[in-house]
């Protein structure tokens, strides 16, 4: 046993001074030369840390391709490879227990193998992992990412990261993209991106506990829901959604409007209307019942519904729905660019992307797989559903997200809205 | 070289590999941390140098509220802990007999499972409608609009639930290690079993108490998933907000900087602590 022969005897009197504590409070701790010797390491290791942060940290800029690069001679000098690296969300194409059909098919076709890897969690993440290695002026191992429309893209065009698609390669796009997914604010022209999917944030409501019709956003800040309301803990999604609420278009709004947004925000919050600010852990909390109400991505309460949550209603309220895209883009330094864009052009056929809209129930951006769902496939739940092709009155309410001009511009909009989320 | 050189320069050599692995491993990213806290830019343009001190006071003065909370519920999840750890411990070192070893096991066996599914695996257990909760109203034992989830109690009580085992093993090790016959000799002097417990017990097992807090006030005050998974609006805590500045801002030098006010907090606290409770009693027991 650990018997150290120094221990102090204990006091048979039980006394009331701790002996180690006396020993503390009256022994030096240090030494003079222990002093100067510890400050010696602590100069020189000083000189070191110097060293190190003189250096500062390179920004983006300037780390992607040059203006004025000759993209057209560029595209007519590449030739397919026969493999691709494709980079998706999960659960986010058809999936048997040999692979996903879809791809199965393709690499038949075209002899071009796929390596799907479904390993990007959050945008934030992703592009934290790849930011770094595009800095460096190195391929990030992918032909094609797929990302939302937000900060990061607009990163990734703005730092020049992403290949220009060559437009003579998608035939099928031109012929069969919706036209909510043409010419997006953040990417005119498609220039950089297609839509894999789309989808919608709107308003998610449990029929059990509230008898009411819900068609408002206003109605998430309705005091008889407290403690009950489920909100965002993305700051676009919460901003955009504080916006809607007042009235203001996020698509064109300023930073005195992202203020008021935020004091109505602010005032659900103090308020105690909002259960929590959540991820996309959002939906569990309804089903199980700890929100009756709450901010909802259509394909999710969708997917909920047919696995037998009938009480969940999704709406798309009178001040519209904020309408969002995770688009496929082609990372700088990619090193099989053709097959990508044999990939665009394949998956944008009617007929192939019918399988994926019916296992995935975002919405899907080629309309015209929807007589296919509803006919070959034979599933009119998904076919005539209207998360995944939304009719043209809920079109109609789709509303563009606020595209940041630049980083301040997004250290702005954080700075206002993540105080609220992060209190 | 003279021998005299060579007997001095001995002990340096020695201490060399120690030393470098603290330069390269602690000393080199504390200073680099230090020198991103102080540089001034943006993800685009870089950040540079700037010597911005500036930000250590504006990080304190706008997050004064998490840092306090951070240290309000690392605290009170550790004392809980040793509470209800101690005399678990204590049962095991000294009744224990041959199942000793068994029932340490069995103690830890919940945590081979990651920590992160153990939490979310508390997120259905205290649903609102769930099997605890949903059963306690329906029998009418708690109002109907009762939750447990989003509150400082859940999660203080999940940074108390992943702090157990860290607060069992030193306390365990401590008093398994006190010498029985000093317990019995105060028997045979006729001390009565609570003052054998705060003369002989306690004393001998402060090692452990002092280890057992350690482990876990660091590790928790510095916590973000337990607030990220079971707390609610006004429930955050330091390391969520490093983490969105790090990672969904990427704005580097707040999120070094909060990172460094905690370490040299933390570092704070620890020193008093030390020098309260003893160090002899901590080397005695890292020895």
């Amino acid at each position: 046993m650990g018997q150290s022969g120094e221990r102090e005897p204990e006091s048979p009197t039980g006394q009331s001074v701790r002996p180690d504590l006396l020993r503390g409070l009256t022994q030096p701790r240090f030494s003079r030369r222990r002093f100067v010797r510890g400050a010696a390491g602590l100069l020189a290791a000083g000189s070191l840390g110097g060293a190190i942060s003189a250096c500062g940290i390179a920004g983006t800029r300037d780390t992607g391709w040059k203006d004025g690069f000759d993209w057209d001679a560029w595209w007519s000098e590449q030739s397919k490879q026969g493999t691709f690296d494709f980079a998706n969300w999960p659960l986010y194409i058809d999936r048997t227990k040999d692979g996903s059909p879809t791809i199965n098919a393709f690499s038949e076709k075209y002899g071009i193998t796929v390596n799907y890897r479904p390993v990007i969690q959050d945008n934030a993440t992703f592009f934290a992992q790849i930011s770094p290695v595009l800095q460096a002026g190195q391929s990030t191992g992918y032909d094609m990412v797929v990302i939302s429309n937000g900060w990061q893209l607009t990163q990734m065009i703005k730092n020049h990261w992403l290949i220009p698609l060559d437009h003579s390669r998608m035939p099928n796009f031109k012929r069969y993209a919706a036209t909510s997914v043409r010419d997006p604010n953040y990417d005119p022209g498609n220039t950089y991106t297609v839509a894999w999917q789309s989808g919608i944030t709107g308003i998610a409501y449990d029929t059990n506990n509230i008898d009411r019709e819900i068609n408002s956003v206003k109605d998430l800040w309705d005091p008889a829901f407290a403690g009950k309301v489920g909100m965002m803990a993305d700051d676009t999604e919460l901003g955009s959604v504080g916006m809607l609420a007042l009235g203001i278009d996020p698509k064109t709004s300023t930073p005195a409007d992202w203020e008021r947004a935020a004091d109505l925000l602010r005032k659900q919050r103090d308020a105690g209307i909002v259960r929590q600010y959540y991820d996309q852990s959002y939906i569990k909390a309804l089903q199980q019942g700890d929100t009756w109400i709450s901010m909802a991505w259509s394909g999710d309460v969708f997917l909920s519904q047919q696995s037998g949550n009938k009480n969940l209603k999704f709406v798309v309220p009178d001040e519209g729905v904020m309408f969002w895209q995770d688009n496929c883009m082609i990372p700088l330094h990619a090193a099989h660019p053709v097959d990508a864009m044999m990939w665009i052009d394949y998956f944008y056929r009617p007929e192939v992307q019918a399988p994926i809209a019916d296992w995935v129930w975002y919405i899907s951006p080629v309309p015209d797989a929807k007589p296919i769902i509803a006919g070959k496939l034979d599933d009119p739940t998904v076919a005539d559903s209207p998360y995944v092709f939304p009719t043209p009155e809920i079109q109609r309410k789709f509303v563009a997200y606020y595209d940041p001009k630049g980083v301040e511009d997004q250290l702005k909009w954080t700075s206002i809205f993540d105080p609220i989320i992060q209190s | 070289m003279s021998t005299k050189l060579r007997t001095a320069l001995v002990p340096y050599l020695l201490s060399l590999p120690a030393a470098l692995w603290l330069g390269i491993f602690f000393v080199l990213p504390i200073l680099t941390i230090l020198g991103v806290s102080l540089m001034t830019g943006n993800s685009i343009d870089g950040w540079t140098l700037t010597w911005n001190f500036s930000i250590f006071g504006d990080a304190i003065s706008t997050y004064a509220t998490q840092f306090g909370r951070s240290f309000l519920y690392g605290g009170i999840s550790t004392a809980v802990a040793l509470l209800t750890m101690y005399p678990v411990a204590y049962w095991i070192a000294f009744h224990g007999g041959r199942f000793k070893s068994v029932l340490l096991f069995l103690l830890l066996l919940p945590f081979f499972v990651s920590f992160v599914i153990r939490i979310l695996a508390w997120q259905f257990i205290l649903a609102d409608d769930g099997i605890i909760l949903g059963a306690l109203k329906d029998v009418g034992l708690i109002p109907e609009d009762t939750h447990v989830l989003s509150t400082p109690f859940a999660v203080v009580a999940g940074l108390t639930y992943d702090a157990l085992p860290f607060m069992l093993l030193p306390l365990y090790v401590a008093l398994q290690r006190i010498d029985r016959t000093q317990v019995e000799g105060a028997a045979d002097l006729y001390a009565s079993a609570s003052a054998r417990f705060r003369t002989i017990i306690l004393p001998l097992s402060a090692p452990g108490v002092y280890a057992g807090i350690v482990l876990v006030a660091i590790t928790n005050i510095g916590d973000y998933l337990s607030a990220s998974i079971l707390g609610g609006p006004s429930t955050t805590m330091i390391g969520n907000i490093i983490q969105t500045q790090y990672v969904n801002n990427a704005d580097y030098p707040i999120a070094s900087a909060l990172a460094l006010i905690l370490m040299v907090a933390l570092m704070a606290a620890m020193a008093v602590y030390a020098r309260v409770f003893g160090t002899r009693t901590l080397q005695e027991h890292v020895t």
